[in-house]
C-alpha cells in the first residue's frame, strides 16, 4: 500500500514535534526560575552573614554553653538523614543522584550496625524509598521548587524534635549544591550537632569584623541560647535554597536536551518520510511504465512515440 | 546626627533607613533605646515591638518575634525571622489568631505554644491598632 508508510511518519513527526514544543516550554520556565531562585538565595545571605556575625562575636567573647546543639555523643549510633530533593521529576539526574548517595550512606551506616532515620523532603524522596521499603520517620513535600523559611522552620522541628530527645545522636544533610549554572553537586554535610562558636565562626567567612568590647544583653551565653536553633534553621534554609536552583538548573539542562533530541529526531523522521515518498512515486513511476510496456508490446511495436521518454530502453 | 538601620529577614532586607533612635526589649533587660554613637551590643530580643525614629522624626512601628539586635558602629541591624512592619499587618487575621490561641490557652493552661502565639498576635495588634491612631 503506498503512502501507508509515509502516514506514519508523518503522524510521528506531528507527536514528536509537540513534545518539542513542551520541552521548550519548561526549559523556559525553568530558566527563569532558576534566576529567581539565586535571586532568593542571595536575599537570605544578609541573615546568614549577620548571623555568623553576631558568632564571631559571641567566640571573641568566648561564650560556649553546654547546649543540647552542640552536645556531643562518644559514639554515633543512630543517624537522621534529612534528604532533600524535587516533588517532580523531568530534572535529569537531580534526584536521582540525591536520593542514591542517601541510600548508599543508610547502607554504609546498616553495615556499621547503626540505624537511621529518613526525614524525606520532596515527594520523589519518599516515593523512592517508600517503594523499597525503607522506614520514612517523616515527610515533607510541596515546597522543593519554592521554599519559604517557614518550611525550613516546619523541617528544622522535627529535626531538633528527635536530636533533642536523644533518638539520634547525629543528623546529616543531603542535598544538590549549586556551584554555577553548569555544576550541581550533590552532597552530604554533617547537620548536627553543631560545631564549637570558634569553628563556626571559622567557616562561616562572614565580614569578620569582630571587634571586642561588645556588651552582650542577657549574656554571652544566653544570646548564644537563643542563636544556635535560629542558626539551624538558616543552615536548613539555605540549603533549600540551593536544593530549589539546583532543581531548576537540572531541570532547564534536560529540558534542552530533550528539546535537542527532538530537532535531531523531527530531521531524521522527516528524511525518512521523503524517502518513503520517493520510494512510493519510483514505484508509482515504474507501475505505470510497466503497464505501458505491457500495452504497448501488445498493440504495435512501431508505433507511439509519446511514450518514448519513459522508455529509455526501447 | 543619625545612624543607619536594618531589618535582616531570612528572606528579605525589611528595611534599611537613616534613623535617630531605636527602642525595643531585650530578653531580661528590659527595653532599650540605641541612639548615635551606642557602644557595641548584642542583645537578644524577646517578642515586642521595636520603634525607629527616622530623622524627619517619622515613627515607624515594627512586629518583631524575637530575635537579635545588634550595634556595631554606625549601623544597628535588627535580626529576625519574623519581623513586619506595622502596615504589612493582616488585622484580622491577627484577632482571629488571638482568639484561637486564647482559646487553646484557656484549655491548656501549660501549652508554651499557645501562650507564645496568644503573646504574638498581640503585639501585632498593638503595634498595627496604635498606628491606625496615631
Amino acid at each position: 500500500m503506498p503512502g501507508g508508510a509515509e502516514r506514519v511518519l508523518r503522524r510521528r513527526i506531528g507527536a514528536v514535534k509537540n513534545t518539542k514544543k513542551i520541552t521548550r516550554a519548561m526549559e523556559l520556565i525553568a530558566a527563569t526560575r532558576v534566576a529567581r531562585a539565586q535571586q532568593r538565595a542571595r536575599a537570605a545571605r544578609p541573615y546568614a552573614e549577620q548571623l555568623t556575625g553576631v558568632i564571631e562575636n559571641l567566640a571573641a567573647a568566648g561564650a560556649d554553653v553546654d547546649h543540647p546543639l552542640l552536645r556531643q555523643a562518644e559514639s554515633v549510633e543512630r543517624v537522621a538523614f534529612v534528604v532533600c530533593a524535587g516533588d517532580r521529576g523531568l530534572a535529569g539526574a537531580y534526584n536521582a543522584s540525591v536520593i542514591r548517595s542517601a541510600e548508599r550512606e543508610i547502607q554504609a551506616l546498616r553495615a556499621e550496625g547503626g540505624d537511621y532515620r529518613l526525614i524525606a523532603v520532596g515527594k520523589k524522596v519518599t516515593d523512592y524509598f517508600r517503594f523499597r521499603g525503607f522506614e520514612i520517620d517523616s515527610t515533607f513535600a510541596g515546597f522543593t521548587d519554592n521554599p519559604t523559611y517557614d518550611d525550613a522552620r516546619n523541617v528544622a522541628r522535627r529535626v531538633r524534635e528527635l536530636f533533642d530527645s536523644g533518638e539520634v545522636d547525629q543528623v546529616e544533610l543531603l542535598y544538590t549544591e549549586f556551584v554555577s549554572m553548569g555544576t550541581q553537586r550533590a552532597v552530604v554535610r554533617r547537620f548536627l550537632p553543631l560545631e564549637s562558636t570558634e569553628v563556626m565562626a571559622a567557616q562561616g567567612g562572614g565580614d569578620a569584623e569582630a571587634l571586642a568590647g561588645f556588651s552582650f544583653e542577657p549574656s554571652p551565653e544566653g544570646v548564644l541560647e537563643d542563636l544556635l536553633p535560629r542558626y539551624v534553621e538558616a543552615r536548613l534554609f539555605a540549603a533549600l535554597l540551593d536544593a530549589a536552583a539546583s532543581e531548576h538548573a537540572s531541570r532547564q539542562r534536560a529540558m534542552k536536551a530533550a528539546t535537542d533530541n527532538a530537532e535531531d529526531l523531527i530531521v531524521k523522521l522527516a528524511r525518512e518520510m521523503n524517502r518513503a515518498r520517493q520510494a512510493s512515486i519510483t514505484t508509482e513511476i515504474m507501475e505505470i511504465v510497466g503497464g505501458a510496456e505491457a500495452l504497448g508490446s501488445g498493440k504495435d511495436k512501431d508505433l507511439p512515440t509519446e511514450l518514448v521518454l519513459s522508455e529509455p530502453n526501447a | 546626627m543619625s545612624f543607619t538601620v536594618e531589618f535582616v529577614s531570612p528572606e528579605a532586607l525589611l528595611y534599611s533607613g537613616q534613623a535617630t533612635q531605636v527602642v525595643c526589649r531585650t530578653r531580661g533587660g528590659g527595653d532599650i533605646a540605641f541612639l548615635t554613637g551606642h557602644e557595641p551590643f548584642i542583645g537578644s530580643l524577646q517578642p515586642c515591638e521595636v520603634r525607629v525614629t527616622e530623622e524627619s522624626g517619622e515613627v515607624q512601628r515594627f512586629a518583631v518575634r524575637g530575635g537579635f539586635v545588634s550595634v556595631a558602629g554606625a549601623t544597628t541591624t535588627v535580626l529576625s525571622d519574623a519581623a513586619i512592619a506595622a502596615g504589612d499587618i493582616d488585622v484580622s487575621a491577627a484577632a482571629s489568631a488571638r482568639d484561637a490561641a486564647a482559646a487553646a490557652v484557656s484549655a491548656d493552661a501549660d501549652d508554651r505554644f499557645a501562650k507564645e502565639d496568644l503573646q504574638w498576635a498581640e503585639i501585632l495588634l498593638s503595634v498595627s491598632g496604635a498606628s491606625t491612631v496615631a
